[in-house]
């Protein structure tokens, strides 16, 4: 990718390769570093819907702003440690976390030239189809009506909990996540 | 170079398909999601067991601060309440002498005493769409799939799930929760159904009996998957008139629990048999 840009740059010595291998790799690990630490028994009240909430968060950002930090396969990794993690059907998460990431790719060059706003309002709609497509699995494959409460409280808590998250990750995003500036 | 091209768009849908076979890998073979999840919580057990011990003291410290505000009225009440304890310990030790006087002439053959064990609760194994808690357990454990889990008040749920060093019990608030119970005072038989709220529901109580406000409900050894007796909770009538249990147990702040072994095999959950032959039932 380097290449294309033309420009004096330094020397790719293994020091800065490793530097800039370790600011691709940023985003999945500490997607991942984040879906276990909501994991972690602070006995929060919804600390399930948060978990899932924060792994959408991410996903949906570094799919929009890096996706080339955020493949398919990172996708699915995150997706089903959350799964393990929460006990879920293995696959909900993975499933919604996919689409999440095709929308991302397919609707960034829009959002990205856009504001932050409609970027919010983009994951807001997203995420209230991806409860709704979650609870919905989820009622398939456990072969009954799981309640609706909860579904309703991870979309709102994922709407509410993406502009604080995203103030830190597009920080990140120009600074550690940033291989250029290895 | 077209082909990599073509390749790269096409790990989306790849994956795509590949998390669509996982949920019905998850679906044909339970056994091996199981597995999988006790193999992760096997891992991160110990890791949030170590974590356990300074998160409860910051809880601890921000429930003392809570308390501190309701001190005095929480000491008035309290005093109230150990005098009404005390005159029902008088009680209490008066009938449990005549119980054993009665026992020793009926020549009453006594449960014999459960042997149990004591484990940290170290995180949340519910998810959404499930009521469950993640236990911590030593290396060389003796914890089996069935075993009931009680804390110091009441019931808390059984154990579904086992893996090395950490085993899953579900609460019995969880949704697929099933407790045979019977209704103190009426003697009645009921099942208790979870319903993933905070009160489980009382279901199926035999004709001609009702389910009391204010009732305690007891396990009932029906099934033989329950010791009879185990204190669950008492009736509550919600506001549509449906008769729930409130749990005796505190399932939103389970520290510790202790593991009974009762040595029943009522009915166990789904995978329990597959430690002597690869039979899946459902």
């Amino acid at each position: 990718m380097d290449d294309r840009t033309p420009g004096i740059r330094p020397r790719p010595t293994i020091g800065r390769r490793l530097d800039a291998m370790a600011r691709r790799a940023f985003p999945l690990a500490m997607t991942v570093a984040l879906v276990l630490v909501t994991a972690a028994p602070f006995r929060l009240p919804g600390q399930a819907e948060l978990q899932n909430a924060a792994a959408l968060a991410c996903v949906w950002f570094w799919s929009v702003y890096r996706p080339l930090s955020m493949p398919p396969p990172a996708v699915f990794l995150v997706g089903l440690l959350a799964d393990l993690l929460d006990f879920a059907p293995p696959g909900v998460g993975v499933v919604s976390l996919l689409v999440a990431h095709a929308a991302a790719v397919r609707w960034r060059r829009v959002l990205t030239r856009q504001g932050f706003l409609l970027g919010w309002l983009g994951f807001v709609a997203l995420a209230a189809a991806l409860a709704a497509l979650q609870w919905l699995l989820t009622s398939l494959l456990t072969l009954r009506l799981v309640p609706v409460g909860p579904a309703l409280f991870q979309a709102m808590l994922a709407a509410g909990l993406y502009p604080a998250l995203a103030v830190l990750l597009a920080r990140a995003h120009r600074t550690v996540a940033e291989p250029a500036n290895a | 170079m077209p082909l990599r091209q073509a390749l790269s768009k096409l790990t989306l849908p790849v994956f795509m398909v590949a998390s669509f076979g996982l949920m019905l890998l998850g679906k044909a073979d339970a056994l091996l999601a199981e597995r999988a999840r006790m193999a992760v919580a096997d891992a991160l057990a110990p890791l949030y067991a170590a974590l356990a011990e300074p998160l409860s003291v910051v809880h601890r410290g921000i429930e003392g601060a809570r308390h501190l505000a309701t001190l005095h009225e929480e000491n008035a009440r309290l005093r109230e309440e150990n005098d009404r304890l005390r005159r029902w310990q008088a009680v209490a030790l008066a009938l449990d002498a005549e119980n054993t006087t009665l026992k020793a002439q009926l020549r009453w053959i006594p449960d014999p005493a459960p042997s149990f064990l004591t484990a940290r609760v170290v995180a949340d194994a519910g998810g959404v769409y499930a009521r469950a808690v993640l236990l911590s357990l030593g290396p060389n454990h003796s914890v089996a799939r069935g075993q009931i889990a009680l804390d110091d008040r009441g019931l808390v749920g059984r154990v579904t799930e086992l893996g090395a060093r950490s085993a899953r019990v579900l609460l019995l608030t969880d949704m697929n929760s099933r407790v045979p119970v019977t209704l103190e005072n009426s003697r009645g038989r009921a099942i208790l159904a979870g319903t993933n709220g905070a009160r489980p529901r009382l279901m199926y109580w035999a004709e001609g009996i009702q389910p009391a406000e204010g009732e305690r409900v007891v396990t009932s050894a029906e099934a033989n998957t329950f010791p009879p007796g185990l204190p669950v909770g008492v009736v509550r009538y919600s506001a549509g008139n449906v008769p729930e249990v409130v749990p005796f147990a505190r399932l939103d702040r389970l520290e510790v629990v202790r593991l009974f072994d009762y040595g029943l095999k009522g009915v166990l959950p789904p995978e329990a048999g597959i430690a002597r032959q690869p039979e899946r039932r459902r």
